[in-house]
């Protein structure tokens, strides 16, 4: 079969047309990123990462995004399951949920967060009673880096859990193995390459939290000044060093991203559970 | 048909020429007026925002409100404005050190500092020695926001005054939770009840607050008042923007200030 009025200069212009495109693309992603490259020099970058005030930053970053993503996992591996492998009245206002700190402000997830359990929230009082106090504290960042990354975890581990083949699982229940046996010797196994996607974005997105933790959690050195915040607040002060430290998260994210990439763990690229071997006259 | 078209055109603009000329007086205050200005100010510009506007139909006058530090930074980096009018002469300084200002600053009003609590007061605060009691949560702007390196001047200050331990604004800033980017970030948190006290300018407790917030003095000799300069800024349209410095110094815009509780005595006319 051939298409109509497919002429070659059509073609090529088409084809130029997409590549554009793509460039334009290409370069607004890249530019902004080679532009903070320009302002930093690794002499800089080495004596910045020296002052106390960075070291702290970093240290407080580091901790309390595996913190987020510790309590992401524990929480979000759970309700991956339940969303990809039960049908039940009120799913879809589940999935809505789950996937909502991804697209609303940080600045609004924030304020929502005092609302719940700042001292006069929801929560507050109840909190308060056990001698918990989230706003102004590390605890409050770990939260707040939670809410924001949670998603992708849930995400990308329902993905996994849902494209295991079928027969795996007819195979584990002829074998008599229970739900909680088949999740953790089948399911938990096979989904791994998607549950590793999901761990290492949402410790990125962890690391990378701004608004939420400025609205709920505050901004103080050592407590709650993460490395985004810090840069923010470097903004105002000392642009050098406000672009050393943007480059510093834009590094520790590229490696993450790359290391995914390399291992075929990327967001969006395909699971890769292994798939057995079609049957004969299928 | 080429020359009737030509024709058409030069009438066309010999028109637009005779409006142009007569519309002149009118355009001198005409378009948009973008003001950068302190957080603190929020409520008094944009109250003499309003006035300029009703006395110049054809202007629109754009806020633009953050901490000082802030518009410094923005200006620099190349955002447009008419006026910038800043919480201390440090950072208006700072702006015509590096060229972002068209004329010479005025000062046009000035703010004294308060502390304020959340209505319920759950720190139980009674006098500002309070402040320095050990499990205190204390939010300031950070400083290097005009309000917050303020606060931290009154509590040092304090320190020297009579009735306060020596080691009063150590002790006070061991209590300190968060530093806000801007003042109204801390009369937020203070708001929400989420910190037991903040420090904030007198103009921050506006009408709609009173309710909200309890508030303590600092006495006048430890208060180091604030002081607002207002500039046009380089790029922007300097007549434009020296009538609104004018009309902000006027009798009406005084008014606004002082109604909103800025400091302007012997100065409305």
């Amino acid at each position: 079969m051939t298409i109509p009025d497919r002429t070659p200069l059509g073609e090529s212009l088409g084809r130029l047309t997409l590549l554009l495109l793509a460039a334009v693309l290409g370069l607004l992603v890249a530019l902004p990123v080679i532009g903070l490259a320009f302002r930093v020099t690794p002499a800089r970058v080495l004596a910045q990462l020296a002052t106390p005030a960075v070291q702290e930053a970093l240290w407080l970053s580091v901790k309390t995004s595996l913190a987020a993503t510790v309590v992401a996992v524990l929480l979000g591996l759970p309700m991956a399951h339940l969303l990809a492998t039960r049908d039940f009245r009120g799913k879809r206002a589940l999935e809505v949920l789950m996937d909502l700190p991804m697209v609303i402000p940080p600045t609004v997830a924030g304020f929502a967060l005092l609302m719940a359990f700042g001292r006069v929230g929801l929560l507050g009082g109840a909190l308060s009673g056990f001698g918990i106090t989230l706003p102004f504290t590390t605890a409050g960042v770990v939260l707040a880096q939670v809410f924001m990354a949670v998603p992708f975890l849930v995400g990308a581990a329902r993905a996994g859990f849902q494209a295991l083949d079928p027969r795996y699982l007819d195979a584990a229940a002829t074998l008599r193995a229970g739900e909680m046996h088949t999740l953790w010797r089948v399911r938990l196994p096979l989904a791994l390459p998607s549950i590793v996607a999901g761990i290492g974005m949402c410790w990125a997105r962890a690391l990378g939290e701004f608004g939420a933790t400025i609205t709920f959690a505050g901004n103080m050195a050592g407590t709650t000044r993460t490395v985004p915040l810090d840069v923010y607040l470097l903004l105002n002060e000392n642009l050098d060093a406000a672009a050393t430290l943007s480059l510093l998260l834009i590094v520790m994210a590229t490696v993450l991203l790359a290391a995914m990439r390399q291992a075929g763990l990327g967001l969006f690229a395909p699971p890769r559970a292994p798939r057995l071997a079609p049957l004969p006259g299928r | 048909m080429g020359s009737e078209k030509r024709r058409g055109g030069t009438c066309r603009l010999f028109g637009l020429g005779v409006v142009l000329s007569t519309a002149v007086p009118a355009l001198v205050a005409q378009g948009n007026l973008t003001v950068f200005a302190a957080a603190s100010l929020t409520e008094s510009l944009t109250a003499i925002g309003n006035g300029f506007e009703a006395l110049h139909p054809g202007v629109t006058i754009r806020f633009n409100l953050a901490g000082s530090q802030v518009l410094v930074t923005q200006l620099e980096q190349g955002a447009r404005a008419d006026v910038l009018a800043t919480a201390d002469s440090r950072w208006m300084q700072l702006a015509a050190d590096r060229k972002l200002l068209a004329g010479e600053p005025i000062v046009f009003a000035r703010n004294r500092l308060v502390v304020v609590m959340p209505r319920s007061n759950p720190g139980r605060i009674d006098r500002l020695q309070d402040l320095a009691r050990p499990g205190l949560k204390l939010i300031l702007a950070g400083a290097q926001v005009p309000a917050g390196s303020y606060s931290r001047e009154a509590l040092g200050r304090l320190a020297s005054a009579p009735g306060f331990p020596r080691d009063f604004a150590r002790l006070a800033l061991q209590n300190l939770v968060s530093e806000e980017e801007n003042v109204k970030a801390v009369v937020a948190k203070v708001q929400l009840g989420e910190a037991d006290a903040g420090i904030v300018y007198a103009s921050d407790v506006t009408a709609a607050l009173r309710s909200r917030l309890a508030v303590l003095e600092i006495p006048e000799a430890a208060n180091p008042i604030a002081e607002y300069p207002i500039a046009p800024v380089a790029g922007g349209d300097l007549a434009l923007a020296t009538e609104f410095i004018t009309y902000v110094e006027s009798a009406a815009g005084l008014q606004a200030l002082a109604a909103a509780g800025f400091l302007v005595e012997g100065r409305i006319r």
